[in-house]
C-alpha cells in the first residue's frame, strides 16, 4: 500500500503542475459574458454559454481556433483539417457531411466553411448552434472571421491580438515590397493542368496588394475566377514569378516546371523565381496568411535585387 | 481470313469512291493546318508556315519565329494537334468497329465498359497513389489497366452466359460491368472529396500539354490497333450482316470478333489513358461518314479514322481558343459542336441512310 502511495503522490504533484498553467490559460482574462451574438454567413447566431465541445468542419477555422487558444475546446475536426498536428482529426467530411455522425459527438458549436444540403439547418433543428464562415473574399473579412471565432469561444482578447499582429506583419511586408516599386508579373498555379486564379480571388488580391501583375487576369472574360489557362498563353505571357500551390497535391517542383515542354524559356524558370507553397496555406484564409504573404513578398524582393 | 476476303465481294459491298477518300484526306490536312496555325497565342500564319517549311528542310527558308514562339509552336502546339488527331482517329475507328461487330448502331468505343474501367483506374490512382511525381506518371497506366480489366470481365461474362454467337449478351455484359465499375468509381470519389476536382476534370476529358511524350506513348497503340482493324475491314462487312450469315460464308466469327474487339479496345484504352473520356466522337463520326459515303465498312473504317482525326483537331482548336487564354474541356466541345454538325448531316443526307 505504502509503495503505491509513494508512487501516486509525485504523480499527483506532476498532474497539478501540468494542470496549473492550463487552468490559468483557460480562465478568460476578460470574463466573457454569454450569450454572445455574431452575424455570420448563416445569419445572426447566438451562443448561450461558452462552448466546450466544438466540431470544426472548416480547415481554416481549425487553424484559427488553435491559434487563439480555443484548441482545448475542440473535440473533432474534419478530414481536411491537417493543421495544426495536435487537432483531434476525424474522418468527418465538410463536403459530404453526415449530420448524425456530427450530432453523435454532442457538439455545443459546429463551425463550417461550406453549407451543403441544408447542413446548418439540420444541426440547428437538433439544437446545435452553427457558425458558417464562407471563404473570406478579402483580408478584412478574414480578420473579422478570426475575431468572431474569438468572441463565440470566449477568446476575444487572443483573437484581437492575433488579428492585430497579422494586420501589422502583412502591412509591413507589403510596404517593404511596394517601396521598391518592382514591376513584375506572376502566374499562380493551382494544379499541373494550369488552373489559376484571377485578381478577383483572395490570393489574387494578395498579389495585387504586392503590386504584381497577374497573368490570369487576361482570362477574366471567360467568366471564371479560377480559369484553366492554356500552356501556350502561359509561356508567351512569360511571367517573372511562378507560385506553385500544387506542391503537395501534385508534387510540382521547380524541376518539374522547368521540364515541361516549352517552359524552359519562361523568365521565372530562367531566373529560378519559383515559389513553392504548401497547398493548404494558399487555399486557406487563417493565421498562416502571413506565411503566404511573406513567401511571395520575399520572392518579389529577390526579383528586384536581380 | 483469306477466304473471307475472297468471299466479300459476293455479298455486294460497295467501296468508297476515290473522290470521297480524297475529300476526307483534304479535310484532315485542312484541320491539321488550322490546328497548327490557330491558337491562343497569335504567331502569325506566314511565320508559322515558314517555320514548318524550315523544319521540313526546304532549302533557303529560315524560321522567322523568336525562340519562345518556336518553343510554343513545336513543343506545345504541334504535339497537341498530333495527339488530337491520334485520339480522334482512334475513337472514331473503334466506334465504327464496335458498331459493325455488334450490329448495333448505338455502339460506341465505351460499349464494353472501357470508359468506366479506365475511370475507376484513374480515380484510384488519383486518390490512393502517393502524391509524388511518379504517382502522377502512373495515372495513364492505371486508366489503361482499369479499362482493359473491365472489358476482359465483360467479355468473359458475355461468353459464359451467352449462347455461342449471341452478341447481344456481350453488349448486356458490357452495360452491367460499366454500371458496376461506375458505382465503384463514384464510391471511391465520394470517399476522397479532396481529389474531386482532379477526377472531374479527368472524366470531362482534355488533351494534356505534355509535348511529344504522350504522342510517343500513344502512337504505337493507335497505329497497331488501326492496322489490325483496317486489315480486317472486309470481314467487318460480312460480320455486320449477322453472325449466322457470316458463319455460313466461312468466317470463324468468334475468333475474328475477338481480334477486332481486342484491337479496338486496346486502342481506345490507350487513347482514354492520355486524354480522359472524350464523348461523342466514337459514335457521331462513323455515322456521319456512313451517311455521306454509304454503309460499306471497307471504306467506312479507314475514313472514320481520317475524319475522326480531323474532327477532334478542330474541336481542340475551339477548346483552346474559344475562351482564350482560358481552356474549355474538349469533351464539352465535341458534344456542343458535334451534335449540331451531326444533325446537319442527318438533315441533308438522311434520305440515304
Amino acid at each position: 500500500m505504502s509503495g503505491r502511495f509513494a508512487l501516486a503522490a509525485p504523480l499527483a504533484v506532476v498532474a497539478l503542475m501540468l494542470a496549473a498553467p492550463s487552468l490559468a490559460a483557460t480562465k478568460p482574462a476578460v470574463a466573457a459574458s454569454y450569450p454572445v451574438t455574431v452575424t455570420v454567413d448563416n445569419g445572426k447566431v447566438t451562443i448561450r454559454k461558452r462552448p466546450s465541445r466544438i466540431v470544426s468542419l472548416s480547415p481554416t477555422a481549425t487553424e484559427t481556433l488553435f491559434a487563439i487558444g480555443a484548441g482545448r475546446q475542440v473535440v473533432a475536426v474534419d478530414d481536411q483539417s491537417d493543421y495544426p498536428k495536435q487537432a483531434p482529426h476525424t474522418s468527418l467530411s465538410g463536403f459530404t457531411p453526415n449530420v448524425e455522425a456530427i450530432a453523435a459527438l454532442r457538439p455545443d458549436l459546429v463551425v463550417i466553411a461550406f453549407d451543403p444540403k441544408g447542413l446548418s439547418g439540420a444541426l440547428n433543428r437538433l439544437g446545435i448552434p452553427v457558425v458558417f464562415q464562407n471563404a473570406a473574399p478579402t483580408l478584412p473579412a478574414a480578420y473579422r472571421q478570426i475575431r468572431q471565432l474569438g468572441k463565440v469561444t470566449g477568446h476575444a482578447q487572443e483573437a484581437n491580438t492575433l488579428a492585430g499582429r497579422m494586420t501589422r506583419q502583412i502591412r509591413s511586408i507589403v510596404q517593404r515590397v511596394r517601396a521598391k516599386a518592382i514591376k513584375a508579373s506572376v502566374y499562380h498555379e493551382l494544379d499541373q493542368t494550369l488552373f489559376s486564379v484571377t485578381s478577383n480571388t483572395f490570393v489574387g488580391r494578395v498579389y495585387a496588394m504586392l503590386g504584381l501583375t497577374n497573368i490570369a487576369d487576361a482570362a477574366t472574360a471567360g467568366g471564371s475566377d479560377y480559369p484553366q489557362l492554356s500552356a501556350e498563353y502561359v509561356v508567351s505571357a512569360n511571367p517573372d514569378l511562378i507560385v506553385l500551390a500544387d506542391t503537395v497535391c501534385c508534387a510540382q517542383t521547380a524541376q518539374t516546371v522547368a521540364a515541361r515542354p516549352g517552359w524552359s524559356r519562361v523568365s521565372a524558370v530562367r531566373t529560378g523565381s519559383i515559389v513553392r507553397l504548401n497547398d493548404s496555406i494558399s487555399s486557406r484564409w487563417g493565421p498562416r496568411l502571413v506565411n503566404l504573404v511573406r513567401a511571395v513578398g520575399t520572392a518579389v524582393l529577390r526579383l528586384g535585387s536581380q | 481470313m483469306e477466304a473471307a476476303a475472297a468471299q466479300a465481294p459476293a455479298v455486294r459491298v460497295r467501296g468508297v469512291t476515290l473522290g470521297w477518300a480524297l475529300a476526307a484526306v483534304a479535310f484532315l490536312v485542312l484541320a491539321l493546318v488550322v490546328g497548327v496555325v490557330v491558337g491562343p497565342v497569335d504567331l502569325g500564319v506566314g511565320d508559322v508556315l515558314q517555320s514548318i517549311a524550315a523544319k521540313l528542310g526546304v532549302p533557303g527558308v529560315h524560321s522567322p519565329l523568336s525562340p519562345t514562339a518556336e518553343a510554343i509552336l513545336w513543343d506545345l502546339r504541334v504535339p497537341r494537334v498530333v495527339l488530337a488527331a491520334l485520339v480522334g482517329g482512334m475513337l472514331a475507328i473503334a466506334g465504327a468497329t464496335y458498331q459493325g461487330v455488334f450490329h448495333n448502331p448505338l455502339a460506341d468505343p465505351y460499349l464494353l465498359g472501357v470508359a468506366a474501367g479506365a475511370g475507376l483506374g484513374a480515380t484510384l490512382a488519383i486518390a490512393y497513389l502517393p502524391h509524388t511525381f511518379s504517382g502522377h506518371e502512373l495515372l495513364p497506366l492505371a486508366a489503361f489497366v482499369g479499362g482493359s480489366v473491365a472489358v476482359v470481365i465483360a467479355y468473359s461474362i458475355g461468353r459464359a452466359a451467352g449462347r455461342e454467337r449471341d452478341s447481344a449478351t456481350l453488349v448486356l455484359a458490357g452495360v452491367t460491368v460499366a454500371s458496376f465499375f461506375t458505382a465503384l468509381q463514384t464510391f471511391v470519389q465520394q470517399r476522397n472529396t479532396d481529389t474531386l476536382q482532379e477526377v472531374t476534370s479527368w472524366i470531362l476529358g482534355s488533351l494534356p500539354n505534355t509535348g511529344w511524350s504522350d504522342v510517343r506513348t500513344l502512337a504505337p497503340y493507335v497505329l497497331a490497333a488501326t492496322a489490325v482493324i483496317v486489315a480486317l475491314r472486309r470481314v467487318v462487312d460480312v460480320l455486320s450482316l449477322g453472325d449466322l450469315e457470316a458463319e455460313s460464308l466461312g468466317i470463324h466469327v468468334r475468333r475474328v470478333r475477338l481480334a477486332l474487339v481486342v484491337a479496338a479496345t486496346i486502342g481506345t484504352a490507350a487513347a482514354v489513358a492520355v486524354s480522359g473520356l472524350i464523348a461523342f466522337v466514337g459514335i457521331i463520326v462513323p455515322h456521319a461518314v456512313r451517311l455521306v459515303v454509304g454503309t460499306s465498312y471497307r471504306g467506312l473504317l479507314p475514313l472514320s479514322f481520317v475524319v475522326g482525326a480531323g474532327f477532334l483537331v478542330l474541336c481542340d482548336v475551339i477548346a483552346r481558343t474559344a475562351l482564350s487564354p482560358a481552356e474549355v474541356p474538349i469533351g464539352v466541345v465535341t458534344a456542343l459542336f458535334g451534335a449540331p454538325a451531326f444533325a446537319l448531316v442527318l438533315r441533308t443526307r438522311g434520305s440515304r441512310a
